[in-house]
């Protein structure tokens, strides 16, 4: 095992994060971030569901037919997320109003089966757990800092917790009615990854063109 | 030309090792505004033109002079006709405080008190513009090392153009943020850019802040006053009942109605066309090709007719001179930048944009006017179109060369 186990809980915070590096599961992080408080349930559900499909995934890794082995990941993967789905909707109803099918779509969040078929399968459980719970918290990162902008400029609070006061409320600000819609949230995903990578040098990829300057002699 | 000799002169602080070299995009931006660059080209191909992007994007800011002029003039007209059913005591505001303060008035049978009232509008929206979005312009050449491109110029104006009189100044500095940013900074500056940064500027506003850019109060700027635009009577009550608010055909063409600044008069964007057209800046196979898509679907509309939807039965002289059809098809439409660059794949662009105009108009309930839009979605396709247009071609030649 070339990377520690604190590597592989810290690494896809920033460095190798599923969704500003991979690009994965930008669906979910488009839909459920109109609200820290929805966003943050989301989180806590693809960090269960990714962290324990993959422990469960790396125990049975041995006796897995490589044929028929993303059948046998999903039917996990699809308990798990049906399992997060239930708690969800005992323990916080309203919530799992607004989150509707996106729970269920965790299924095919490709976080979810990019870390089962690329780590768990080739890796000890506890390593694949510890793992999993990197990936979910990246993964979770990204989805309350698009959360904490989305809501705090779009709807002025943040957690439901009012910080700007909204104009139609008596207040001064006027809401950014864009920032509610989904799109928005790729804007700022976009301007995130550009960020980081103004940071991180290393994540820049290398061009597949090369463009010409007046300067060419 | 002791003009040439100042920029000689102050020329060597500006160029590499100098003192000033940082500034050296400010430096050539001044210096090329009065003289042609004095670049060569060094390798092959050697092509040789005295129209360079100074000069077409001099050429648009010049063609949109009446479109200008009308803004200012039917802005002004608008609010001093709202501001007459108002008490002379009850008149409050900057701007009246200065049109009163020089003796000119807000007479609307004035023309000249229509015209300043006017520019007391267009004015601060124009120079916020100029002011936020060039600072942005600035910043991305400065840290590129680029040269400041005048195609922001255009952009500006264009924005300015299409906001409504009431436009708060933060919405319009944001907004124009946005469009030079996202729209165009991004992709690596002009001529990289796929969308129109303008429009893009310009819808995004309309999406965040929809009470600001849509509805019916908003464009005479006079509190408690509501005046919908053409092209929203007729989406709710139908094109006919239009005269029965005193609105003919030759007023939309002429533009004396409520709408955005510069997008009411179809006639001021027909000079603005012809000045175009016979400068050659624009190209007009994307002219032809929005009318041809415009007048064909609204005819088929026409044809098939509906009793629920009045938007059915509007022809296509009424889809031409409402909303912002006229305005869109000459300025927007024709930007090189972002529409198709092959020839057939021109007259594709703009009968994409004119039938999705129709389609969004008529069709779609939730948006009255969808020129902004149309536009936006021809520039997305136009890669797509020429990408089939020279596959076409290939398939084309390698056929007859066999």
């Amino acid at each position: 095992m070339s990377q520690t186990r604190k590597q592989l809980l810290i690494d896809p915070l920033v460095d190798n994060n599923p969704i500003t590096l991979q690009v994965l599961g930008i669906c979910s992080a488009l839909a459920v971030t109109s609200s820290l408080n929805v966003a943050f349930v989301m989180s806590l559900a693809v960090i269960a569901v990714t962290a324990f499909s993959s422990f469960f995934i790396s125990m049975l890794r041995n006796y897995i037919p490589s044929s028929i082995r993303i059948i046998v990941q999903m039917v996990i993967i699809a308990s798990l997320v049906i399992l997060v789905d239930q708690i969800i909707k005992a323990y916080a109803y309203e919530i799992s109003k607004t989150l509707s099918v996106f729970v269920g779509l965790i299924i095919t969040n490709c976080i979810v089966m990019g870390r089962a078929e690329a780590f768990a399968m080739k890796n000890t459980p506890i390593d694949s757990f510890v793992d999993g719970v990197g990936n979910g918290l990246g993964y979770g990162l990204l989805l309350m800092c698009v959360g904490f902008f989305r809501e705090l400029f779009g709807a002025g609070s943040l957690f439901g917790i009012m910080i700007l006061n909204p104009v139609n409320n008596g207040g001064w600000y006027v809401p950014n009615g864009l920032l509610l819609l989904p799109p928005s949230a790729f804007f700022i995903i976009g301007l995130l990854i550009w960020g980081i990578r103004t940071w991180k040098k290393s994540q820049v990829e290398v061009r597949e063109y090369k463009i010409q300057t007046l300067e060419v002699h | 030309m002791a003009f040439r000799n100042f920029f000689n002169s102050i020329e060597p602080h500006f160029e590499k090792g100098g003192k000033y070299e940082k500034y050296y995009p400010v430096y050539e931006m001044v210096e090329s505004i009065f003289y042609t660059s004095s670049a060569v080209t060094k390798v092959a191909p050697h092509a040789r033109s005295f129209v360079d992007m100074k000069r077409i994007m001099t050429y648009v800011v010049i063609s949109t002079i009446p479109c200008v002029f009308w803004a200012l003039y039917n802005t002004g007209l608008q609010t001093n006709m709202g501001l007459s059913n108002i008490a002379s005591s009850d008149l409050e505001g900057w701007r009246i405080f200065i049109l009163q303060a020089i003796g000119i008035g807000i007479n609307p049978n004035n023309f000249f008190a229509n015209i300043a009232h006017g520019f007391l509008y267009f004015m601060p929206i124009y120079l916020v513009t100029l002011l936020a979005g060039g600072l942005w312009e600035v910043l991305f050449a400065t840290v590129r090392g680029h040269e400041v491109n005048e195609g922001f110029l255009v952009s500006s104006m264009l924005f300015a153009l299409t906001l409504p009189a009431s436009a708060p100044l933060w919405q319009v500095a944001l907004g124009i943020s946005f469009g030079v940013v996202i729209g165009k900074e991004v992709f690596g500056g002009t001529g990289k850019n796929f969308l129109n940064p303008a429009l893009t500027g310009r819808a995004f506003l309309y999406f965040a802040y929809p009470a600001n850019m849509s509805g019916d109060a908003i464009w005479t700027p006079v509190d408690g006053f509501s005046g919908a635009t053409s092209l929203g009577i007729s989406a709710s009550e139908g094109f006919e009942t239009l005269k029965n608010y005193g609105i003919t055909w030759s007023d939309a063409f002429l533009g004396t109605i409520q709408g955005s600044l510069g997008e009411t008069s179809t006639l001021a964007c027909l000079i603005g066309l012809c000045f175009l057209l016979i400068t050659k800046i624009a190209n007009y196979r994307m002219i032809v090709g929005c009318l041809i898509g415009m007048i064909g679907f609204s005819s088929l509309l026409n044809f098939i007719g509906s009793d629920t939807n009045p938007m059915f039965s509007m022809p296509w002289y009424w889809h031409l001179v409402v909303g912002s059809y006229a305005f869109g098809l000459v300025f927007m439409v024709t930007e090189p930048v972002s529409a198709s660059h092959t020839n057939l794949g021109r007259y594709i662009y703009g009968a994409l944009i004119g039938f999705m105009v129709v389609m969004i108009r008529v069709l779609n309930p939730a948006f009255p006017e969808g020129m902004m839009l149309a536009i936006l979605f021809g520039n997305i396709f136009a890669p797509l179109i020429d990408h089939f247009v020279v596959m076409a071609n290939i398939k084309r030649r390698a056929k007859s060369s066999v």
